[in-house]
């Protein structure tokens, strides 16, 4: 009976190979720019580069999603044909459920703080 | 030495028992004579290793089903005698007259009413059906997870246990079944109730998620070749829907229980009301779980009055297409009307409009649904079976409820409204006519195919007539109560012109009871009478999907052979060209072992979470360690599988074939 | 007594309704575990909105330009990054069978990330030092627990690292193996993403004045 699923373990290892296929090449360059992509936004910071806080706020934030993306494409190997589409359709669809837990939080919490507790509002000091 | 008992023992003490309480005294006697007389039938009639083997370690998703369904059963009579108790009170406790319950009592008492009949009622049952029938309905042989699906059993079993147990030791929540914060902090619940409420949810939780995802990837990946997604049957198109809805909706549940503790626990603040704490942020993100809750229990409901509609009426469901998109547009839009459980904490007009505007949005695909299911009836030929009844019963009930939403989610009536008994009325209006009825017509309809036998019709309508109007005579008096401004939650009354309401809702409660009991009954009856209510061919009701295609009750296996799809309602389209069983040629069958880890993770879950409740930190400790070692033990197990011999799938087919012949 | 008074007329069938060989189920383990880090994505969702909303309550206590070490953070950063580069040549040792290299470049991602873990926990015990513990305020609160969520996420992965080790030696690169390297590469990037979420919305965020 093991025989039977030992043999049964080997068909599968010739017809397919599961998960998605990595190189070194593809690795190397989800590195370097990973590299790239923290360094800035930690000497932006450091380096008290720009007078605007708003501004280097953006550009962290973008900084940001372009690495998370970078690693979902080179180290998670983020594609529209594995799993039929699948991972794809339930990584959007948690994106989009990210962004409204995220905005409509902050939204929803700005405003009652904003209605309910006024002497807050002023840095919470 | 005290030191000692206090690291043993926290802060339980026999003190913890409350011999104060006669009513819980008698309960917990009632209680235990019936549990040791269920414990010695059962050594008596030497079952338990019958139950050991064949029900408690099956990974069989048709056994893990009814273990649900039996689950939810018990917790129903819980629930229901928690109901019925504060009926009574409310009924008796105005002016002098203060009831029989102190409000503390009281309080608990309608706490765990919500808390159970949501995740130990209704979650059980639901989760039950999808077990039992979607792998069937797709042509599979069990669960993508098998050992998963076992293990989230065990895992909403322990948390209803923890549950059950607060009732005996300690005390619980007296919060209402969402426990806010800061009345649920440690500063306004030092208690134990609390804590009950948090371990209970966070251990059946983990349990539910793994369930979702367990059925994602079963209905993704396990279909029957030739069964894309729109030809899946409508009740797996529901399931589907309603897992993405736990997958993604049950994270934020752990993450808001898991924030509370830390402030009870460590400390924190979170929620509190100094040191920058804000409560409210509680009431957001336990709504953004909240409000997709009430749809994951809905969903599979609308899609087992699909399946209902269609069969006893003998027609193909009206629209398909557009059902399917319904149900995918509520999941969507489920998120994004939460805060109509707030409108009046003072996020304003702004946003109390967008919300508003979107909760009467998403009325509109459920009133689609109710269109579709009408025009499916319309110039059928209807089998007034049973499951028609209670189909009717929740088109009535259910849209009445949908239209009192529809009213509740106008904000200046909600401002009205809020937290009065209108509401209380308008959720069970829905969740009674929906998920109830809807369970019920699902226990009827697909019992033959479990058990081999239908229910008895008798004692079938005697219950739902029961449950019906029962209902209006408990709720609707709740409508009235509402817009007259009474409020939820309260255990005593200084006016008495409300007391003749509060009376009538009493006698619709005891009719409910009844129907309860009725329910029993014919379960009973049913039983005693099997043999002429015995079906042999698997498909009593001219049914239209995969499942009535296996023998009643199905084999271990479900399908000798894979079946090949080639339309909508596979069934159906099979009988209509010229199906024939197969008589040979089988083969081995690849199956998974039964296993004892999931009640062995359930178990040692369980006594951690009881350790956390008490303080007992050194048993807590013990069991979390063991707890690991017992998770990654498993891990080692490579072995999980074994196959049945070909020559035991011919037997099973050859005496199958015969029987139905 | 058979009810179905709607019975189909039969015909005489054209179509192969059943699959005679062997029926090979395709295996879920990899969406499964997929959509399991995506319910994870969402309990981070959570946490990062209560930060989000609770971030500039001190209540009279430090912020974050008072208290974050940068230059600290950068380093557990290159710790992370680094041990998601080693678990990518790990998983190029298994996409050629080559069992030792597979175990090697596992073992040092593990270190890297025990290093991760050790910088992290030296953060917070300097911080609990200096009465800036999560009671001291909300945004303390959050803070640790966004933050702490994110190392015993990396904590949990460590001991699965372990394990797969022990299971690598004794089993070496069978299929099911394989499938839970792979689980533990999804953890292991997601984990990395989530931190770039930590690095640039609490850390950098929270420096700004």
């Amino acid at each position: 009976m093991s025989e039977l699923s030992h043999n049964h373990d080997e068909h599968h290892d010739h017809h397919e190979e599961e998960g998605p296929h990595s190189s070194f090449s593809g690795y190397m360059l989800g590195f370097m720019a990973s590299v790239f992509l923290t360094a800035i936004p930690f000497w932006l910071v450091m380096g008290d580069v720009f007078s605007s806080r708003n501004t280097t706020v953006l550009i962290i934030l973008a900084f940001a999603l372009v690495q998370i993306l970078v690693h979902m494409v080179y180290f998670l190997h983020m594609n529209f044909q594995s799993e039929g589409g699948w991972t794809m359709l339930s990584l959007i669809f948690t994106v989009v459920l990210l962004f409204i837990t995220l905005a409509g939080s902050l939204w929803v919490m700005y405003h009652m703080n904003v209605n309910m507790m006024p002497s807050m509002m002023s840095g919470g000091s | 030495m005290s030191d000692l008992s206090t690291l043993i023992f926290g802060r339980l003490s026999l003190d913890s028992i409350p011999f104060h309480d006669p009513i819980l005294i008698a309960t917990f006697v009632v209680a235990a004579i019936g549990g040791i007389a269920l414990l010695a039938t059962l050594t008596y009639y030497k079952v338990w290793g019958y139950l050991w083997s064949e029900w408690f370690t099956s990974i069989d998703h048709k056994r893990i089903g009814v273990m649900y369904m039996i689950l939810g059963l018990i917790m129903l009579l819980r629930g229901f005698a928690d109901a019925i108790m504060m009926r009574i009170h409310q009924a008796m406790a105005f002016g002098e007259a203060t009831g029989y319950l102190p409000p503390d009592h009281y309080d608990q008492i309608f706490t765990a009413h919500g808390v159970i009949m949501i995740f130990f009622v209704a979650m059980p049952f639901v989760v039950g059906l999808m077990n039992y029938i979607v792998p069937l309905q797709i042509g599979a042989r069990d669960v993508a997870f098998p050992f998963l699906n076992n293990l989230s059993f065990w895992m909403t079993s322990a948390g209803a246990a923890l549950i059950m147990i607060s009732l005996f030791i300690g005390e619980f929540a007296k919060s209402g079944w969402l426990a806010y914060p800061p009345l649920t902090g440690i500063l306004q619940s030092p208690g134990v109730g609390v804590d009950y409420y948090i371990w209970s949810l966070q251990i059946a939780g983990v349990g539910t998620l793994l369930s979702g995802i367990n059925f994602v990837v079963t209905i993704v990946k396990m279909r029957a070749p030739g069964m894309n997604m729109m030809k899946m049957p409508i009740f797996t198109w529901t399931a589907l829907c309603t897992n993405i809805l736990i997958v993604a909706a049950f994270p934020v549940l752990t993450a808001v229980m898991t924030l509370l503790s830390l402030d009870r626990y460590l400390d924190m603040n979170f929620f509190t009301n100094d040191l920058g704490g804000n409560a409210m942020m509680y009431v957001n993100l336990i709504w953004i779980w909240g409000h997709p809750e009430v749809y994951i229990l809905i969903l599979p409901i609308f899609g087992v009055f699909s399946e209902i509609v269609s069969t006893y009426s003998g027609k193909r469901l009206f629209g398909y297409s557009s059902m399917v998109y319904a149900t995918l547009v509520i999941t969507i839009l489920s998120y994004l009307v939460w805060l109509h459980h707030f409108f009046t904490m003072g996020s304003g007009a702004t946003v109390n409009s967008f919300f508003g505007i979107t909760t009467m949005i998403i009325s509109i695909p459920t009133g689609a649904k109710i269109f579709n299911w009408l025009f499916t009836m319309y110039r059928g030929r209807i089998q007034f079976e049973v499951p028609m009844l209670w189909t009717i019963g929740f088109m009535i009930t259910f849209v009445i409820g949908g239209m009192t939403g529809v009213l509740l989610a106008v904000p200046p009536a909600d401002f009205v409204l809020h937290n009065s008994l209108f509401l209380i009325a308008h959720f069970h209006n829905v969740i009674i006519g929906g998920v109830v009825f809807g369970t019920f017509a699902a226990i009827t309809f697909w019992y033959p195919k479990v058990t081999g036998y239908k229910l008895e019709p008798f004692w079938g309508k005697v219950s739902f007539w029961c449950w019906f109007i029962g209902f209006y005579l408990a709720f609707m008096p709740l409508y009235m109560l509402g817009f007259m401004g009474v409020t939820r939650r309260m255990s005593h009354f200084d006016d008495p012109s409300l007391q003749i309401w509060f009376q009538i809702a009493l006698g619709g409660a005891v009719l409910i009871g009844a129907g309860i009991i009725a329910f029993l009954v014919q379960l009973y009856v049913s039983y005693k009478r099997r043999d002429s209510l015995r079906d042999e061919t698997g498909d009593p009701w001219g049914g239209r999907t995969l499942e009535w295609s296996t023998s009643s009750p199905p084999p271990k296996y479900n399908f000798a052979f894979t079946p090949r799809v080639y339309d909508l309602d596979a069934w159906w389209h099979m009988k209509s060209n010229g199906f024939k069983r197969a008589t040979d040629g089988f083969m081995p069958i690849h199956m998974p072992k039964n296993t004892a880890a999931g009640m062995v993770i359930s178990g040692l879950s369980a006594a951690f979470g009881f350790a956390m409740v008490w303080h007992m930190w050194l048993i807590g400790g013990l069991a979390f360690a063991a707890l690991m070692i017992a998770i990654i033990a498993h891990t080692f197990n490579y072995k999980r599988d074994y196959y049945i011999p070909a020559e035991e799938v011919a037997l099973v087919e050859a005496q199958r074939t015969e029987v139905a012949a | 007594m058979s009810h179905s008074t709607a019975m189909p007329a039969t015909e005489p069938g054209q179509f192969d309704f059943l699959v005679k060989g062997e029926h090979h189920v395709a295996n879920g383990t990899l969406l499964g575990f997929w959509l399991y880090l995506m319910s994870d994505c969402l309990i981070f969702a959570a946490l990062f909105a209560t930060y989000g909303v609770l971030s500039q309550n001190y209540a009279g206590g430090p912020s974050g330009a008072d208290l974050f070490d940068l230059p600290l953070v950068a380093l557990n950063t290159s710790f992370l990054l680094f041990s998601s580069i080693t678990y990518g040549f790990a998983m190029l040792q298994m996409q050629q069978r080559k069992l030792k290299g597979t175990i090697i470049w596992l073992a040092i991602t593990g270190v890297f990330g025990a290093g991760f873990l050790g910088l992290e926990l030296y953060e917070f015990y300097h911080l609990l030092h200096q009465g800036a513990g999560p009671q001291r305020s909300a945004f303390l609160s959050a803070f640790f627990t966004l933050v702490g969520t994110h190392g015993l996420h990396v904590c949990i992965g460590i001991i699965w690292l372990v394990t797969l080790l022990f299971q690598l030696r004794k089993h070496g690169l069978t299929t099911a193996n394989r499938r839970r390297l792979f689980c533990l590469s999804m953890f292991w990037h997601f984990l990395d993403v989530v931190w770039i979420g930590v690095f640039t919305i609490v850390y950098l965020m929270g420096s700004l004045s």
